[in-house]
């Protein structure tokens, strides 16, 4: 009876892999046009003119003016211009939008931008101005190093990486009678496009109105940046007076797009001569480019990981995220804990060369337990299980053995334990004050949230959840579509969020439901008394607080714990490091629906190893100049290794029914695992992608033992 | 974007209708011979089953078999289509093994790669092997399963099926 916990096939399956499910590319509207971005190409300076060298009839042409409100796109603040003006902060920054009937006559418009190209800050390292600066300390920071055996630094970096979601991002937005605007896209935030439109259009909340078609894949991609491209296609459709279409090629898509911000971490760590940690001390600096987008909130969540699952009694976190001339930089799966859990992972092999101990060791004499406290003060409760993870993947994997047998062959082994937080930062969550409604309906029950379905199966596991709590059968429970003319604003599709938050919130609206019903089936209570709607607003877990300025508190309502076991190989002639298997062990609470659990894992991870070896994304001027599916590099079939995967259940008893966060936390472990295992072959890496170009220095460092220390 | 698109204009020239067999039926499109394939089948004969994820037949979204054979119809010029026979995800019906399998192992997540991920595993032989579809694959790209899922989906659906899964013995020479 019960289909919590149990993998029911995917509600949206069937249409997907009949080719069925409508993508917002595959909608068609009638007298609709199609849409085109012209961009500026100097990373800094001025736009003095511009040129159409084509006839301009049929053609309908916006810029900057033809904007009726601000001319900002709304995210965490309105520094980013819809349309330049004339100054330029980055490349690919949108400057006109052209619409035309005919997409071949629309492609076939030659534009020309006059540019004044000033000087660029292009190096994070260099840049005069910071969106956000975070401090976190705690203890006693001298007495800690002074209390030190060993002294390790580090630093440690990361690259950008592009989301590429196989469908890349489009809009349709939709005049409509009176003055509003329809937009249908390809979005994981319906309510962040209509809080940007409402702004920029201004426009009354009611005149705008956001549909979110199925989403081939977002990963973050869709987070924030579908505000600007929706901002583009209403600004053409008010302007033609039809339906326009705004639909990215792959290159533009990854030329000018956001990505994940690149970090810089250092990392100077006290530890006595047994292994304790005693005194830790991060620099974190993220590239945050030209505008501020979401970078305080990413910096936010790179702070609160940067020490990830240890204890340490005298801490000093310093964040800062910095202004850059290139692209902004945005959400992508991990949203910042990846580039904190990177740095501190590769540290962390590195202290245990130094003090030559077994990694796996020097973890475990360390690893947070409940009654642990993190640096914000955050104590840990029986749901910490990072002990656990890392005692299963070390006995799952056979480390022990491997990592002796494999000394001085060209097999590598490495691990890396760490966690991820779920729901919003801080006090987010109550900010956000969520909403959900359940109605009955004619054939049961219809859940109506915001939350998106990209692929991760948030529908299925939404109706599994109502289901259950209802007790009805899975085929009563249908889910509407995300139109903010229909659902409550039950927050953004981000921050592993929808199962545990969400899914709590539907969880406790359905119990009320029930009782409404007075044991009636749904179906049979609307027959009798017409409709019931229930809607039923967040509340936080008892016992949590927050303090945003000091950072102090509990900066998560509870964190995901994982440990992944990584075997590489390394190809003596090309310098190709390869992932040949991934043990992955893994706790969120309680799989709601196991094979989608599995499906999380499984694809994060894959993310992490592209993240690790191959996905160098070449940055020539502030932007992406690999901007192509042929020379930026997904993993493939054959660059994905066989993954071993280990749930270990431990419900939390404020999620959907013991469900914690899950779909970044696979993002974070991968890549530091895989270069601990590149460690062990002796290999000094302390950036990734771990590139042939990159090994091969490594290799040179390794022949000549003194240079590079 | 700022530079035309190459290839831009080559579909207001019409040089008479280009006719193929699509999905067992007989067809004739009044488009332009170098039209891609990808549009013609998705904007002509509105089958928008068949996806696009790149354009520069990298990701594999757009694949259909022509003559039983795996291609990215991107790359495709209708021409190229002239008398063959076109076989897109709409053929399937939506209850072949394969599908089945899909839904049952969550070999779709987000759905953008798996109308071409499921053609492509079409032109599989019979039990593949593991090794064998890793092969088979390796020109659809998928963002969001890291494969292992739709290895076990093709698996299952190659357990299932006793008879051919839709392979033919000629579209397994026919591949590279
Ligand atoms: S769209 Fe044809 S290969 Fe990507
Ligand atoms: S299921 Fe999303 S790309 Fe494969």
């Amino acid at each position: 009876m019960s289909v919590v916990g149990q993998s029911v096939p995917r509600v949206d399956g069937a249409a997907k892999a009949a080719g069925a499910t409508r993508y917002l590319d595959d909608l068609v509207f009638p007298g609709m046009l199609f849409g085109r971005t012209i961009r500026a190409t100097i990373p800094c300076g001025r736009v003095t003119g511009v040129h159409f060298d084509f006839d301009r009839t049929g053609f309908t042409v916006v810029d900057w003016r033809d904007i009726p409100g601000p001319n900002a796109i709304l995210h965490v603040t309105d520094d980013q211009p819809c349309l330049v003006q004339s100054e330029v902060r980055h490349a690919a920054e949108p400057v006109l939008l052209l619409a035309h009937p005919d997409r071949e006559t629309l492609w076939a418009a030659q534009v020309r931008l006059d540019e004044e190209r000033a000087e660029p800050v292009l190096d994070p390292r260099r840049s005069p101005r910071s969106h956000k600066d975070i401090l976190i300390e705690r203890g006693d920071l001298a007495a800690g190093f002074a209390a030190a055996d060993v002294v390790v630094e580090g630093e440690y970096r990361t690259g950008h990486q592009e989301h590429v979601y196989i469908e890349p991002q489009g809009i349709i937005a939709v005049p409509e009678e009176g003055g509003g605007i329809t937009i249908h896209g390809s979005i994981q935030c319906p309510y962040y496009v209509h809080h940007a439109l409402t702004h920029l259009l201004a426009l009354p909340a009611d005149k705008v109105r956001v549909v979110a078609a199925e989403l081939g894949g977002g990963f973050g991609g869709k987070e924030d940046y579908p505000s600007v491209i929706a901002a583009h296609a209403a600004l053409l459709a008010f302007k033609a007076r039809r339906p326009v279409k705004l639909v990215y090629e792959r290159a533009e898509d990854m030329w000018a797009t956001t990505k994940r911000h690149p970090s810089i971490v250092r990392h100077r760590t006290g530890v006595t001569k047994d292994g304790r940690l005693v005194a830790m001390e991060i620099e974190i600096l993220l590239d945050g480019g030209a505008y501020v987008t979401l970078s305080p909130v990413v910096l936010s969540r790179c702070c609160l990981h940067a020490t990830g699952g240890y204890r340490c009694p005298n801490v000093r976190i310093a964040g800062r995220a910095a202004f850059t001339n290139s692209g902004p930089n945005g959400a992508f799966r991990g949203f910042g804990a990846p580039q904190a859990q990177f740095a501190l992972e590769a540290h962390m092999d590195r202290v245990a060369e130094a003090l030559e101990m077994d990694p796996a060791r020097l973890r475990l004499r360390n690893v947070l337990r409940p009654g642990d406290t993190m640096p914000t003060g955050q104590r840990m409760g029986d749901d910490c299980s990072a002990g656990t993870v890392l005692r299963q993947a070390v006995r799952r994997s056979g480390w022990t053995r491997k990592r002796r047998a494999w000394q001085g062959t060209d097999r590598g082994i490495g691990l890396a334990l760490f966690c991820h937080g779920g729901g919003f930062t801080g006090s987010g969550e109550e900010r956000l004050a969520s909403r959900c409604t359940l109605e009955t309906t004619a054939t049961g029950v219809r859940v109506l949230v915001a939350a998106t379905e990209m692929g991760q199966g948030s529908w299925t596991v939404l109706a599994q959840v109502v289901a259950d709590a209802l007790g009805v059968p899975l085929e009563q429970v249908a889910v509407a579509v995300p139109d903010t003319a229909v659902v409550p604003n039950s927050g953004p599709t981000v921050a592993s969020r929808t199962s545990m938050v969400v899914g709590r919130i539907l969880e406790r609206g359905a119990k009320d439901l029930k009782e409404r019903l007075g044991g009636l089936a749904p179906a049979e209570h609307f027959r009798r008394h017409g409709p019931v709607s229930v809607t039923t607003r967040y509340e936080a877990p008892p016992g949590l607080s927050w303090d945003e300025e000091h950072y102090r508190g509990d900066a998560y309502a509870t964190f995901a714990w994982a440990c992944d076991v990584a075997e590489v190989r390394l190809d003596p002639d090309t310098y190709e490091a390869r992932a040949s298997k991934l043990t992955l062990v893994q706790e969120f609470g309680r799989p709601l629906n196991p094979v989608l659990a599995l499906g999380q894992i499984e694809g994060g991870t894959a993310q992490g190893i592209g993240w690790a070896l191959t996905e160098e994304v070449v940055m020539r001027e502030g932007a992406m100049a690999n901007a192509q599916l042929t020379n930026y590099c997904i993993p493939t079939t054959l660059d994905t290794p066989p993954m071993e995967t280990v749930v270990v259940e431990n419900p939390f008893p404020h999620g959907a029914f013991g469900a914690k966060g899950l779909g970044e936390l696979p993002m974070d472990g991968p890549a530091p695992a895989i270069v601990n295992a590149l460690r062990h072959l002796g290999l000094d890496l302390r950036e990734v992608p771990a590139t042939p170009e990159r090994v091969m220095d490594a290799v040179d460092r390794r022949a000549r033992p003194t240079a590079g220390r | 974007m700022n530079t035309p698109r190459s290839g831009g204009g080559a579909r207001t020239v019409a040089a008479g209708p280009v006719a193929f067999t699509l999905n067992g039926h007989a067809v004739s499109v009044d488009a332009h011979p170098m039209a891609r394939l990808l549009d013609v089948l998705r904007e002509d004969l509105g089958l928008t089953g068949t996806k696009e994820g790149c354009g520069e037949g990298e990701c594999g979204a757009c694949t259909v078999l022509l003559d039983g054979a795996p291609v990215c119809s991107c790359l495709v010029p209708l021409a190229h289509a002239r008398g063959r026979e076109v076989r897109t995800i709409e053929s399937l019906g939506g209850d072949h093994a394969l599908q089945r399998a899909f839904v049952a192992e969550g070999g779709a997540q987000c759905g953008a790669c798996t109308p071409g991920m499921i053609m492509a595993a079409l032109a599989l032989p019979e039990h593949p092997t593991r090794e064998r579809i890793r092969q088979g694959l390796a020109g659809n790209l998928c963002r969001c399963t890291g494969y292992e899922a739709i290895y076990r989906a093709v698996e299952r659906a190659a357990s299932e099926t006793v008879a051919t899964p839709g392979a033919s013995a000629a579209a397994e020479e026919r591949k590279p």
